[in-house]
């Protein structure tokens, strides 16, 4: 197969899988009361599921990412989680200076 | 159809000292140049990001495709990295539903759900009139989702642009951006358990599973901190 038709395949396949979980969800979203103590359960597996690609994200990275040091990326992290506290919850200024911090310090 | 005021307040969630263009731009930017790496033209670049919008996903996808994975496995891993996104699903429509709205906004709209649109819809449905939230959710995730395409398509014309330093500098833009969310919605003690608990055990299962971690990880640390809110009334 050629190069070119098997990333079109490749990208039919990764959205066709990416979107039966969406479309599960809404299914099963219109049985689920949100005062149900199945819905607070779905609530806290979402936030851990999420933090825990997170938590993966800084310290085993996909990508690019990959070669940076860990150790720098977790002081980043750190310092930007303390800027966004001290800013009063503003998400810009972390965001920036975090691209800004570890291009330096890389 | 759609409520036009409730639709742009929606799409307005870009603006401001809360904006997520800026982490959505960085990381999709870094994307694009890293699909072109990989070798998708201009057009199948865009096209991935117009129709699966999950970015760990396309990650997924672009180097499953360089080490010369097969299709299905390439199905089957993009779909557990994914498959989070059925438990956030479920824990946002149920707040959005309405008898009043038709279900086809819900099922065509799903399509937006992913991280950083679900963070913002999480934050604000509570300021929206109940019978037009799915207007809400819709105006967060076209603005999101298009943001996210337009940037691909910067990131793979720029790719030639940009050194790896740069590179790296914009890749770790987006979990900084999402640690900062969650950490703002660590509002009750079964939230922060749920936070901290997966954050810990994501990397930790990671190191014997990579491809189930997530889900193990997930479903661990949110049964705990379940149980955990339940036994002490959140």
């Amino acid at each position: 197969m050629e190069s070119s038709q098997i990333i079109v395949l490749a990208i039919i396949a990764t959205s066709l899988a990416t979107f039966i979980s969406r479309f599960m969800g809404a299914l099963t979203s219109e049985k689920v009361s949100v005062n149900s103590k199945i819905f607070q359960w779905f609530n806290c597996v979402a936030y851990s599921t999420l933090a825990a690609l997170l938590g993966r994200m800084i310290i085993f990275p996909a990508g690019v990412l990959a070669d940076s040091d860990l150790f720098i990326r977790t002081a980043v992290l750190i310092i930007c989680i303390i800027i966004f506290i001290v800013s009063k919850k503003n998400l810009v200024l972390p965001t920036l200076f975090s691209a800004i911090i570890l291009s330096i310090l890389n | 159809m759609i409520n036009r005021k409730i639709f742009f307040q929606g799409l307005k969630s870009l603006k401001g000292s809360r904006s997520p263009a800026i982490p959505l731009a960085a990381c999709f930017i870094a994307l694009g140049a890293l699909l072109k790496d990989a070798g998708f033209n201009l057009q199948q670049s865009a096209a991935s990001s117009l129709f699966t919008y999950a970015l760990p996903g396309q990650l997924v996808m672009a180097e499953s495709l360089l080490v010369g994975a097969s299709i299905i496995n390439i199905f089957i891993a993009v779909w557990l990295v994914n498959f989070r996104l059925y438990p956030m699903t479920v824990s946002l429509f149920p707040l959005l539903e309405h008898k009043a709205q038709p279900k086809w906004k819900y099922y065509l709209s799903c399509h937006f759900l992913a991280v950083t649109s679900w963070l913002i819809a999480k934050e604000g449905y509570k300021k929206i009139d109940k019978k037009h939230r799915i207007d809400f959710w819709i105006g967060i995730g076209i603005g999101t989702w298009s943001t996210a395409i337009l940037m691909t398509i910067i990131g793979h014309l720029s790719a030639d642009y940009m050194n790896k330093d740069m590179l790296i500098g914009l890749a770790i833009v987006n979990p900084v951006y999402f640690f900062c969310m969650m950490i703002g919605a660590m509002k009750n003690l079964s939230i922060s358990i749920a936070v901290i608990g997966g954050t810990i055990l994501g990397p930790l299962i990671y190191i014997v599973s990579t491809e189930w971690a997530l889900l193990f990880a997930g479903l661990i640390a949110g049964t705990v901190a379940f149980l955990f809110g339940e036994k002490n009334g959140k």
